[in-house]
């Protein structure tokens, strides 16, 4: 108890999110191997883990390097696919699933790691909304291109076309990896919760090592205040697109486990609405919040789930929950009796003892 | 004379998408923030137009009205309930709301119209006009689209410059709080650039569903996001910006389907508006802003 007093504030924050996954890895292990869980609940799992890692990971460049991105899923299907097509070919060479699986994680993750470094290089000319936009029409232009690639497999190895299956010209016992709008099918399903836990604490780990790193520090002084960053020396944006990249990458890897749960995956599902929701997680989680964005993800994974019973008001009342909680969440009045709340239980418990809420906290803005 | 059927199509296609982006742009320009549900003000329009039409067996003329006056009274609703709360929130705050917004306005639609898609009757009903001996055939919708953008934008750029109402909506874009202190009533302003936008975008969305006949809860959200691109693309906060731009986009979008080919035209626009960005990042009538230190 002593050693965690000592530690500074940060490393004790980011303790507690590392214990927090684990916890609940482990609880939802327990239910689920004592028959606790609904089967819905089950198939949610992998999902959840998903989005967990694509809240992170996006956090990374709203919440920490402090852009607007609105193409994330973008990248998570690039990784999706790209996984599906690298898994494909290394089912004679690699035996184990899991082998299977994390080098399918791996080429995803430095495939989308590319897209973000092409996407990256022009978009950080760019401010603001300016990039804002850019970055949806990148996401935008990934599916359409996605919506056009035929991709297959056959013993002379990859056919690529951009006009239709046939084109491909496959040999004998050739099979379609990728086939146009009707995605890719026949997927192998190797995801499991497991291998999903593993890559977020992975993700947490790469994110918050980033954080708390010298290019961490910089990239948060290029958030604050880009002049006087750039006054001391720090090139802005070599550390803005090393904040990109990296959480292109990390969105690659999330996409990588997302295909891998299903049969089949179409690029459509990778749309404006899918990386509009990452950003919601990491907005009602707090901005540079990494924990609140976990939570948020979370429930907001399982919120429309457990709304299904309400048929087509399920949306409806997600709309109205989602705009309530940025109503209240930013109310002046609301926040500032939670302010006096927060002191008076402070000063019960003696001035010198400095409970408040850890940095990141501080800069949410939910 | 392909090449000016489809020119014609383009010009009346990024019409609709200049009366789109007016709205996208006014409303960045004075409150600073984006609108996404300004796309699903259109399909509710279209929807008022359609049941206007079908179901009450009004003229077109009466549906566009009622649809204008009922998106104009929605705009004002929607911004006093959740935009003006915010005023002071950051500006993700407001945008995840407008996002919610536009899922509200959605899914209402769902419930209210159900998913099946409506058949638009067109608003128009003349012939189509032949032309060059029946090579160059133009639909009278077209037409009446491209003029309703050209008098749109007359009537915009008249009142922003020339009424009182129109000089406090270019101060308070400029500086809210010296707007505040000359006497103008900033809410009023703010609500009034609502009203004319969602009006405006009835318009469009009765526009849009003539030229394509199809009406369902989806219907706007595609449009919006292009207007919004053809709004970043002329310069956003700039009215000629959002009129050209929405235009070139339209244009872009009709050849490269036609050239290119359909699924790619999307990409192909998008593309488009990136390589504008980076070689005028302020878009083609954007003001550069220098920052001073």
């Amino acid at each position: 108890m002593n050693m965690l007093k000592n530690m500074d504030k940060t490393t004790r924050s980011h303790l507690i999110t590392y214990a927090m996954v684990i916890v609940a890895y482990l609880v939802m292990q327990g239910l689920g191997s004592i028959g606790a869980l609904s089967s819905s609940m089950a198939g949610q799992l992998v999902p959840i883990t998903t989005y967990i890692c694509l809240a992170i990971s996006l956090n990374l460049v709203v919440g920490i390097s402090g852009e607007l991105s609105l193409g994330h899923a973008g990248f998570m299907s690039v990784g999706a696919f790209t996984s599906v097509v690298a898994v494909s070919m290394m089912q004679g060479a690699v035996g184990s699933p899991v082998a299977r699986f994390f080098l399918g994680c791996l080429v995803a993750c430095a495939a989308a790691a590319c897209a973000g470094f092409l996407v990256g290089v022009p978009v950080m000319r760019l401010q603001g909304d300016y990039l804002a936009i850019v970055t949806l029409a990148f996401g935008e232009i990934i599916k359409n291109l996605l919506n056009n690639l035929w991709l297959g497999l056959d013993s002379n190895g990859l056919h690529v076309s951009m006009s239709n299956a046939a084109a491909l010209g496959l040999g004998e016992g050739g099979k379609i990896l990728i086939n146009g709008p009707q995605g890719a099918s026949g997927i192998e399903r190797i995801s499991s919760f497991t291998l999903g836990f593993i890559l977020v604490i992975f993700t947490l780990f790469v994110v918050f090592n980033l954080v708390n790193s010298r290019s961490g520090r910089a990239i948060m002084a290029v958030r604050d205040n880009r002049i006087a960053a750039e006054s001391v020396g720090i090139s802005t944006t070599k550390y803005r697109l090393m904040a990109f990249v990296v959480s292109a990458g990390l969105a690659g890897m999330a996409g990588a486990l997302y295909a891998m749960n299903f049969n089949s995956i179409v690029p459509s599902k990778f749309d404006f609405n899918n990386s509009i929701n990452i950003l919601v997680f990491v907005v009602l989680g707090g901005m540079g919040n990494i924990r609140g964005g976990i939570i948020s993800a979370t429930l907001l994974t399982v919120l429309p789930e457990k709304l299904r019973f309400l048929g087509n008001f399920r949306m409806l009342i997600y709309a109205v929950v989602l705009i309530l909680v940025m109503l209240v969440s930013n109310n002046r009045q609301i926040n500032n009796a939670f302010d006096m709340l927060k002191e008076k239980l402070l000063k019960r418990r003696g001035d010198d003892d400095d409970d408040a809420p850890t940095q990141a906290a501080e800069g949410g803005a939910a | 004379m392909g090449f000016l059927t489809n020119l014609i199509n383009g010009i009346s296609l990024g019409s609709v998408y200049a009366i789109i982006a007016l709205g996208y742009t006014m409303v960045y320009g004075i409150a600073k923030m984006l609108n996404f549900a300004h796309g699903d003000v259109i399909m509710v329009g279209g929807y008022i137009c359609f049941c206007c039409m079908q179901y009450l067996g009004l003229p077109p003329i009466v549906g566009i009205l009622l649809a204008v006056v009922g998106c104009t009274c929605l705009g004002v609703v929607i911004e006093r309930l959740a935009y003006k709360p915010l005023r002071e929130a950051p500006s993700l705050a407001v945008l995840i709301t407008a996002i919610g917004m536009s899922y509200f306005l959605q899914n209402s639609a769902l419930l209210i119209w159900k998913s099946d898609p409506k058949v638009f009757p067109s608003v128009v009903s003349l012939p189509n006009i032949t032309l060059f001996g029946g090579q160059l055939v133009v639909s009278p919708i077209s037409i009446v689209t491209v003029l309703a953008c050209v008098v749109v934008m007359v009537c915009l750029t008249l009142f922003t410059q020339r009424t009182k109402m129109g000089k406090a909506m270019r101060a308070c874009s400029e500086d809210k709080a010296a707007a505040q202190l000359m006497g103008i009533d900033v809410n009023a302003t703010i609500s009034m650039v609502f009203a004319i936008g969602s009006g405006l975008a009835a318009i469009a969305g009765v526009l849009l569903c003539s030229a394509y006949p199809v009406l369902m809860p989806t219907t706007g959200s595609m449009p919006g996001i292009k207007a919004f691109t053809a709004a970043v693309f002329g310069g956003i906060g700039s009215i000629p910006g959002a009129a050209l731009g929405g235009i070139l986009l339209g244009v872009i979008e009709i050849f490269a389907r036609a050239y290119i080919g359909t699924q790619l035209a999307d990409a192909i626009v998008f593309a488009v508006l990136i390589v504008v960005l980076l070689v005028r990042p302020a878009g083609l009538l954007g003001k550069e802003m220098h920052e001073k230190v």
